[in-house]
C-alpha cells in the first residue's frame, strides 16, 4: 500500500509512447513468453538425447534386428549432427511437421489433432465449472463469516474443503466411480460419451481447485473487508452488494488469480490421471502410451502441447493481473 | 523449540491426528511386509476377484491375492520411495536454492531465472518429462519426482535466505571473512531450517500423492513390486466386481498424504508458536469468541423524543444568552449517553463510554483528543460506521431529526448517504485503488440520486474543479496511486460535497499530511463550510489544528467527554486535560526557547480505567474526591468541564510539570449523580 507520495505527472497528459508503463509492462512479459517457449522447445527436442543408451534400441527391444534399428535411427534423423538434428526439428515444427508416431507411423500432429480436443473441452468444461462456482462461493463465505460471526459455518466450510482438497484429483475420480457409476448407476463409468459423460471427469478436476480458490477468496476478501477503503464505500452509504462485489472483490483478486493460476496450471496437468481413471480418449491417454510405448515422437509432442498450454494459462493469468491490479503492473514495469 | 510446545501441538487435534496416523503408518511399512509379505504374494485360483468375505476381508484381486494384506504391505514401498524422493527433492533443492547465495551476482541471478523458469511449469509435468529420460520403473519415478519437486523447494530456499542474508549477523560474518561456502552452511541455511522442514513434510505427502499418481499410470512401480498407486490401477479395472479393491489403496493413499501435511501444519504451528504468542498481546481485541450481547445492538430511545430534545434544549438555553439562536430542531446531530462496546476475551469494554454530542447547523465543532480517547470510535459510531463486532448503544441518536436506530438500512443509506459526508484519515488507503476517482465519486450520486453515468461523471469532475483538483478532467480519469497526497484528500472533500451534504465529519483529515498540504485542506474544509453551510465535525488530536477551524471544541479523554468549550474560551479552560494538551501546543502563550511540554504518562486501557476520573493517573490536582466520577456540569457560560477541580485562569504553558495548585482552587461538592 504504498505508492509515491507524488503523484506521477506528464506533461502535455499523454502517454508518451516507450516510457508508456503498459508497453514497457506488455514487452517483458512477450519477452519472458518467448525465453520459455524456447527453454520448452529445446528441452522437448533434447529430451530423446538425454535418454541413456540407445533410444531405438529401448524402444524396438532387445530382440529386434541391428538393420532396424539403424534403420529406424536413420530415418528419424538420430544419426546427423545434434545441431542439424535441431535446425531440422525447429524447421518443422513451424511447418507444423511433428514427426511420425514410432509405433503406429501415423503423423504425430494427426494424433494430436485427433486427441486434443477430448482433451480441452474437458479442461475448458472444469475451468468454467470452477470460475463460476468458487468466486461467489468464497465471496458468500466471507460475507457470512465476516467479523467473526458465525463460527461454525467457518469451521465447517474450512475443515471440509480442506478436507477435499487434500484428496488429489485422480483418486477423487475413483471415488465419484464408486459411487455415482457403480453404486448407484446413474452415470457412465468411463469413455467420452454425451454430456452425462462429462459430469463426473468434470467434477473430479473441479471440487479440489474450487474449494481451494474459494478458501483463498474467502480469506482475501476479509482482509479486504477491514481496510479503509471499503469503509470509505461504506460511508457513500452504496448498498452491500455494491460494496462487496464493486469495491471489495476487485482488490481481493490479485491473489485469487496468481494462485488460481498455479491451481489451473496444475489441473491441465490434472487431467493426464483423470483421463486416465475415465479411459477417456484425449491427450492424456496419448502421453501415458507414447511413454510407456517409449514412442519418442509422439511423447516430445505431447510435452510440447502441455507445456504450450500451461505457458498459454500463465500468461493469460498474468494479463489479467495487470488489468485488474495496474498498479502492480506499472511498478513492475 | 521447548518439549512444552511439542507436547501442546500434540494435544490439539491436529497435531495428534497427524501424529497418530504417521505412526500407524511407520509401524505398518516396519513389520506389514515380514509378517504378511508372503500370505500377500499368495495366489488363490479358486477366489478371483472375490468381493469381502470372511476369509478376504476386502476380497482378492484378479490372481486371488488378499487385497487387505496388500494394501497394508504396501505401506512400505509407497511411503519409502515417497520419502526418498523428497529428499532427492530437499537435496537439489537447497543446492539449487543457495547458489546465488554463493555464487557471484551475475551467476546467482541465472539460477533464479532457471528456477523461477522450471517453476511455472507444474511437478507432474515436470514429473512426466523426467520420467521420460530416466525410464519407466520405481528408479525413474524416484528420479523425476524428486527432480520435479526441486524447483519449487529452490525457490522457497531462495526467498528465505535471500531475507536472512541481509540481517546483521550475516553481514558481520560477512566482513569477518567467513567463506561463502561455510557462510551458507554456518550462517544461513540454519537460520532459515525452520520453514524448510515444515515445507519438506509437506512436500513428502505430495509426493506420496504423485507416486501413487505414477504407478496408477504404469509409469512407477513395475510388477512384481506393487505400491498403493499400482494397487488402485489394478483395483480400478475390476471396480464392478470388487469396488474395495480400487477404494482401499485410495484411501490409504489419502491418509498418508493427509498425515504427512497435518504434521508440517503441527510443525508450523510449533515453530511459529513464539510470533503469534507475542501478538495475542498486542491486539487490542485478539480472536475471540463472538459472544452476542443481551442486549440489542441499538436500544430504543427509552424516553420519547420530547423529553430528550428538553434535556438538550435546557443545557443550551444557557448558551443561546449571545443571540446565536440554538434551537433544539436546529440540530444536525444529536446524540445522547452514546456507547461503543466490543467483546472481548475478559469481558466487554467500552471505549466510547457515554458520551453526549449535538452539533448545529453549520456549526463546526472540534473533537479533541490524544489516540485512544474514543473520539474516531465516536464519529464512526454515529456515523454508523462502527466495525462490524462493535456494539453501539445511545439513548438518542438522532440525525436532521431522525432516530437512526429506528430506521431500515435502506432508509439510513438514502438519508446519510446524501445528507452526511465523511472524510477520513488516510488519502491513501481510503480510496479503492482498483478504480478511477472519477468512477469514485461518481457512484455517490448515482446510486443516490438516479444520475445517469454521464451525469454523474460531469458532476465528479466538477466537483474536483471544486476542490481545486487540477485538470480535473484528466485526473478523474486516473488511479488513486496517481494523485499525490493532499490531492487525494481534497478529493476526498469533493466525493462528500457530491451531494449537498448538512454534516461533513472529518476524522483526522490533516494527520497523514505534511504541513502545507494541511493548511490547505483545512483552508478548503472552512470555504466548503462556509459555502455550503454544512456543519462540520473535525477531529484531530491536535488541539491546534481544531482551534483554528472550530467554533466549538469537546476534549474527550479515555472514551468520555471531559470538557466542551467555545474556542475563544480555550485560553480559560477549567479542565486540568484540556489545560494539559495546550501546554503542550508551542504557539499559546509559550516561551519560544522551553521545550514542549508533552503530558507525562499514557492514556488507560478502555479495559482498565480507573473508578472516578480517569485522568487522575495523570493529573497533578487529584485527590481522593477524584476516586468519585464527576460529571459534565457548567463551570461558565457556554463552557461544561468534568472535574472535581476546575481550574480558572490562563493556561500556563505546562501546568503539569511540577504543577502546584492554582491558590483558588474551588472544591466541588456534593452533585454526585
Ligand atoms: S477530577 Fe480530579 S483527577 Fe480528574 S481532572 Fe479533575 S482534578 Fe484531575
Amino acid at each position: 500500500m504504498t505508492a509515491p507520495p507524488v503523484a506521477v505527472t506528464r506533461r502535455g497528459g499523454l502517454p508518451a509512447g516507450v516510457r508508456n508503463p503498459w508497453l514497457v509492462f506488455l514487452g517483458r512479459r512477450f519477452a519472458r513468453l518467448v525465453v520459455s517457449l524456447a527453454v520448452l522447445v529445446t528441452l522437448a527436442f533434447l529430451m530423446i538425447h538425454l535418454v541413456p543408451g540407445d533410444p531405438v534400441r529401448a524402444a524396438l527391444g532387445l530382440t529386434a534386428p541391428a538393420e532396424l534399428v539403424e534403420a529406424r535411427r536413420e530415418s528419424l534423423g538420430l544419426n546427423d549432427p545434434l545441431i542439424v538434428q535441431y535446425g531440422n526439428y525447429l524447421s518443422g515444427l513451424f511447418r507444423g511437421d511433428l514427426g511420425v508416431s514410432m509405433t503406429s507411423g501415423v503423423p504425430v500432429v494427426d494424433t494430436i489433432g485427433q486427441r486434443l480436443p477430448a482433451s480441452a473441452s474437458l479442461g475448458l468444461s472444469a475451468f468454467v465449472v470452477i470460475m463460476v462456482s468458487a468466486i461467489p462461493l468464497g465471496l458468500a463465505m466471507a460475507v457470512l463469516t465476516r467479523g467473526g460471526r458465525r463460527r461454525g459455518v467457518e469451521l465447517g466450510f474450512t475443515s471440509t474443503s480442506a478436507m477435499i482438497a487434500a484428496i488429489p484429483e485422480f483418486l477423487l475420480a475413483v471415488g465419484l466411480i464408486f459411487v455415482f457409476a457403480v453404486t448407484l448407476g446413474w452415470l457412465p463409468v468411463a469413455g467420452r460419451g454425451g454430456l452425462d459423460s462429462y459430469l463426473l471427469p468434470v467434477l473430479a478436476l473441479s471440487a479440489g481447485p474450487t474449494l481451494v480458490i474459494a478458501r483463498i477468496v474467502r480469506v482475501e476478501a476479509l482482509a479486504v473487508f477491514g481496510q479503509d477503503f471499503v469503509r470509505t464505500a461504506r460511508a457513500k452509504r452504496l448498498p452491500p452488494w455494491r460494496v462487496y462485489f464493486r469495491h471489495a472483490f476487485p482488490n481481493a483478486l490479485t491473489s485469487t488469480l496468481t494462485i488460481g493460476g498455479l491451481l489451473l496450471g496444475s489441473m491441465i496437468v490434472g487431467t493426464v490421471l483423470v483421463e486416465n481413471v475415465f479411459a477417456w480418449p484425449g491427450m492424456g491417454m496419448t502421453i501415458v502410451q507414447s511413454i510407456l510405448a517409449k514412442d519418442y515422437p509422439l511423447v516430445q509432442a505431447a510435452v510440447l502441447v502441455y507445456g504450450l498450454a500451461v505457458l498459454l494459462v500463465n500468461l493469460m493469468v498474468d494479463l489479467l493481473l495487470a488489468v485488474v491490479d495496474p498498479r502492480s503492473t506499472i511498478r513492475e514495469a | 523449540m521447548r518439549l512444552t510446545h511439542w507436547l501442546n501441538a500434540l494435544r490439539s487435534p491436529v497435531g495428534a491426528v497427524s501424529a497418530t496416523l504417521l505412526s500407524a503408518f511407520i509401524v505398518l511399512a516396519l513389520i506389514a511386509p515380514i509378517i504378511w509379505g508372503d500370505a500377500a504374494e499368495q495366489t488363490d485360483p479358486s477366489a478371483l476377484s472375490q468381493g469381502p468375505s470372511a476369509e478376504h476381508f476386502l476380497g482378492t484381486d484378479g490372481l486371488g491375492r488378499d487385497i487387505w494384506m496388500r494394501v497394508l504391505v504396501a505401506t512400505r514401498t509407497s511411503l519409502g520411495l515417497a520419502v526418498l524422493a523428497t529428499l532427492i527433492a530437499v537435496s537439489i533443492g537447497t543446492l539449487l536454492g543457495v547458489l546465488p547465495a554463493v555464487l557471484g551476482r551475475r551467476a546467482g541471478r541465472l539460477a533464479v531465472a532457471l528456477v523461477n523458469l522450471a517453476v511455472a511449469f507444474p511437478a507432474l509435468l515436470l514429473a512426466l518429462f523426467f520420467a521420460v529420460i530416466f525410464g519407466i520403473g520405481a528408479k525413474g519415478a524416484v528420479l523425476a519426482i524428486g527432480i520435479a519437486g526441486a524447483p519449487s523447494f529452490a525457490r522457497l530456499v531462495q526467498t528465505n535466505v535471500a531475507a536472512v542474508a541481509g540481517r546483521d549477523f550475516v553481514s558481520a560474518a560477512r566482513v569477518a571473512g567467513v567463506g561463502r561456502v561455510r557462510l551458507v552452511f554456518r550462517h544461513l541455511l540454519p537460520n532459515v531450517g525452520e520453514p524448510l522442514v515444515v515445507n519438506a513434510t509437506v512436500m513428502a505427502g505430495g509426493a506420496l500423492l504423485a507416486f501413487a499418481g505414477l504407478s496408477f499410470l504404469g509409469i512407477g512401480v513395475q510388477p512384481p513390486t506393487y505400491d498403493w498407486g499400482r494397487l488402485l490401477g489394478e483395483g480400478l479395472s475390476r471396480i464392478y466386481l470388487n469396488p474395495a479393491a480400487a477404494l482401499a489403496p485410495g484411501v490409504a493413499v489419502v491418509l498418508a498424504g493427509l498425515a504427512f501435511t497435518l504434521l508440517g501444519e503441527t510443525i508450523a504451528q510449533v515453530v511459529g508458536l513464539r510470533t503469534t504468542a507475542r501478538r495475542g498481546h498486542l491486539g487490542v481485541l485478539p480472536t475471540l469468541r463472538r459472544r452476542e450481547p443481551d442486549e440489542p445492538t441499538t436500544t430504543q430511545p427509552g424516553s420519547n423524543g420530547a423529553s430528550v430534545y428538553d434535556g438538550v434544549s435546557t443545557q443550551h438555553a444557557a448558551a443561546s444568552t449571545d443571540g446565536s439562536t440554538v434551537r433544539p430542531d436546529d440540530a444536525v446531530l444529536v446524540a445522547r449517553d452514546l456507547t461503543v462496546s466490543f467483546p472481548g476475551p475478559r469481558g466487554w469494554t467500552h471505549p466510547v463510554d457515554g458520551v453526549d454530542l449535538t452539533v448545529h447547523r453549520g456549526e463546526t465543532v472540534g473533537i479533541v483528543g490524544e489516540s485512544g480517547s474514543g473520539k474516531s470510535l465516536t464519529a464512526l459510531a454515529v456515523a454508523r460506521l462502527a466495525p462490524e463486532e462493535a456494539v453501539v448503544r445511545a439513548s438518542t441518536l438522532n440525525f436532521l431529526g431522525t432516530s437512526l436506530p429506528d430506521r431500515s438500512d435502506a432508509e439510513l443509506r438514502r438519508l446519510l448517504g446524501t445528507s452526511m459526508a465523511m472524510v477520513f484519515q488516510d488519502p491513501m488507503t481510503s480510496f479503492n485503488p482498483s478504480m478511477r476517482v472519477g468512477r469514485q465519486l461518481a457512484e455517490v450520486t448515482r446510486t443516490h440520486e438516479g444520475h445517469s453515468r454521464r451525469a454523474a461523471w460531469d458532476r465528479a469532475v466538477d466537483r474536483l474543479r471544486k476542490v481545486r483538483v487540477p485538470a480535473a478532467e484528466r485526473r478523474a480519469a486516473q488511479y488513486p496511486h496517481e494523485f499525490s497526497g493532499g490531492m487525494r484528500q481534497r478529493a476526498m472533500i469533493g466525493m462528500g460535497l457530491m451531494s449537498s451534504p448538512d454534516l461533513v465529519i472529518a476524522d483526522e483529515p490533516t494527520t497523514a499530511l505534511d504541513v502545507t498540504v494541511q493548511r490547505q485542506v483545512l483552508r478548503l474544509l472552512r470555504e466548503v463550510q462556509r459555502e455550503s453551510g454544512a456543519a462540520v465535525v473535525l477531529i484531530s488530536h491536535d488541539i491546534a489544528v481544531v482551534s483554528q477551524m472550530c467554533e466549538r471544541i469537546v476534549v474527550m479523554y479515555s472514551g468520555r467527554v471531559v470538557e466542551e468549550l467555545p474556542v475563544d474560551r480555550l485560553a480559560e479552560a477549567a479542565h486540568p486535560y484540556t489545560r494539559a494538551l495546550l501546554g503542550s501546543v508551542p504557539d499559546l502563550a509559550t516561551d519560544v526557547d522551553r521545550p514542549l511540554a508533552t503530558i507525562p504518562g499514557r492514556p488507560p486501557d478502555p479495559g482498565a480505567r480507573p473508578p472516578g476520573c480517569a485522568f487522575a493517573p495523570r493529573c497533578a490536582f487529584a485527590d481522593d474526591t477524584c476516586t468519585a466520577p464527576p460529571v459534565l456540569e457548567d463551570v461558565a457560560p457556554r463552557q461544561r468541564a468534568a472535574c472535581w477541580h476546575p481550574q480558572s485562569g490562563p493556561v500556563a504553558p505546562s501546568p503539569l510539570a511540577g504543577a502546584e495548585p492554582a491558590v483558588d482552587v474551588p472544591t466541588r461538592t456534593g452533585g454526585q449523580p
